[in-house]
């Protein structure tokens, strides 16, 4: 009988949750690297108990995890992650030039075909790219230095690559996303990079429709569908149909656009998830109401889910990677919180249960399902 | 304390999140080549534990790390010369080099 592996970051450590098929009992194993903040663990999709994980703490920096044995335990691998070339300046908060700076691996991308290799997405943003599983870290250069690079400032938590997509029927194509630099694509294996933000509109930026300069959240792919993308940008879901070359808004009847996650259904495309948020002076739900929102149109059309979700006095976030989705016959939808809730649907957003409701504030949420 | 070549024992003493890394007690000791400095021992910490690298000083430019100090004999070494020689109690090993990290955070 399948299971599946729910592999949550938390700002105090990193834990395992695992079920059977049935997802209703669970198991949670942790907390490791107790104590640190864990940004993102993930499995590799063709070796399950291959596992990496980024810790990060601002007094001992950086520490790259490795597990071979679906997380039961953990070696540290290389945590150098050293710019290639001319470090070059972005823009501060303030307009200023500032040095690149290394800071820490907000995600980690497993390949699709070799478990070790590894992807990862830094702060200050850069991609880096692993060929043994984690040893050592060579930087994919041509995004920093793409002409843009001077102009990229950061988001208010930093200047993050936090999104990196792997398009299955290409291997030559890679989407990262930045912010608050926006989205990006690579047609020849990250040797160069082009700005993948037309349609995008950012009243909070001098050119609202500008090249870069986008505060995108998120971005989801359906692995059938490579050319679809779908955003969650600072304000405004968005949909591309040409690989990201040009996107449309479709928040329609959403009660608010902000938000942070955005993930697609396992076996229909055109089902996809999002959590309102507030506002980006208010990072919690309106009404203190935690909704899961679904269209299952594609966009335009949501839906608010809530059965099994607190309806009132809730005023959590739900970080930019922390819902996934498993892939059983009946899809699961999984999503953590500020407040250390990790929630569970087994029937694809109808109904919602806590797996665990007192974990540190979650940061990442990743889905392993398992033969 | 010396090694059987004479070579200075230090003993360095590391903060919870570092032994866990490096699974070690409170305290390693390690052989120290003359002269013995932050850097040179530093050099001898990362060399038996790698795991350590880029933890405690930065991998390229080797400055600490803003939220650890160096502290030995009651004194904070953590501003001074990385290449200055460590006080003599460090090197005999009545005293331990403590790397500590900040108390702050949440």
């Amino acid at each position: 009988m399948s299971s599946v592996r729910v592999l949550v970051g938390t700002h105090k450590g990193a834990f395992v949750l695992t079920s059977d098929g049935k997802r209703k009992d669970w198991k949670v194993s942790g907390p490791f690297f107790a104590g640190i903040d864990v940004y993102h663990v993930k499995g590799s999709p063709v070796d399950p108990n291959r596992i990496y994980a980024s810790q990060t703490s601002s007094w001992f920096g950086q520490v790259l995890q490795r597990s071979n044995d679906g997380g039961h335990t953990w070696e540290p691998v290389s945590n150098k992650f050293a710019y290639e070339g001319e470090t070059g300046t972005h823009q501060w908060y303030d307009g200023t030039p500032h040095p690149w700076e290394f800071k820490r691996v907000w995600h980690l991308e497993p390949s699709l075909t070799d478990p070790d290799t590894v992807y990862a997405g830094i702060e200050d943003a850069a991609i880096f790219r692993s060929a043994d599983g984690g040893q050592s870290w060579v930087e994919l250069p041509g995004l920093r230095h793409h002409g843009t690079g001077p102009h990229w400032q950061p988001g208010a938590g930093g200047m993050c690559l936090h999104s990196i997509i792997l398009d299955p029927s290409n291997s030559n194509r890679v989407f990262i996303a930045i912010s608050a630099a926006g989205a990006f694509r690579t047609d020849d294996a990250g040797a160069t990079w082009k700005p993948i933000n037309r349609g995008l509109r950012s009243q909070y930026i001098p050119d609202p429709e500008a090249e870069v300069g986008h505060c995108v959240h998120h971005i989801a792919m359906h692995p059938d569908r490579p050319g679809i993308l779908f955003m969650q940008k600072h304000w405004d879901v968005m949909r591309s149909d040409d690989a990201g070359d040009s996107w449309h808004e479709i928040s329609g009847n959403l009660p608010t656009d902000f938000g942070f996650v955005i993930d697609i259904h396992a076996h229909e495309p055109e089902t996809i998830y999002v959590v309102p948020i507030k506002s980006d002076s208010e990072h919690y739900p309106l009404d203190g109401s935690l909704r899961v929102y679904r269209s299952r149109t594609g966009g335009n059309e949501w839906e608010p889910l809530t059965a099994g979700l607190p309806q009132q006095n809730c005023y959590v976030n739900v970080l930019r990677d922390a819902m996934a989705v498993d892939s059983l016959d009946q899809c699961g939808i999984y999503f953590g919180t500020t407040g250390g809730q990790v929630y569970a649907s087994a029937d694809a957003g109808d109904t919602w249960t806590p797996i665990v409701r007192d974990l540190p504030s979650v940061l990442s949420v990743e889905v392993q399902t398992l033969p | 304390m010396t090694n059987a070549n004479s070579a200075p024992i230090v003993r360095v003493e590391l903060p919870h999140h570092l032994r866990t890394l490096a699974g070690t007690g409170i305290e390693v000791e390690l052989t120290v080549p003359a002269p013995v400095t932050l850097s040179t021992v530093l050099d001898a910490l990362e060399s038996r534990y790698p795991m350590l690298r880029g933890t405690i000083r930065d991998h390229v430019t080797l400055k600490r790390r803003p939220f650890l100090r160096f502290f030995a004999c009651q004194q904070d070494l953590s501003h001074d010369s990385p290449d200055a020689p460590l006080p003599a109690a460090i090197l005999s090993g009545a005293e331990p080099l403590i790397i500590l990290g900040a108390i702050a955070g949440g």
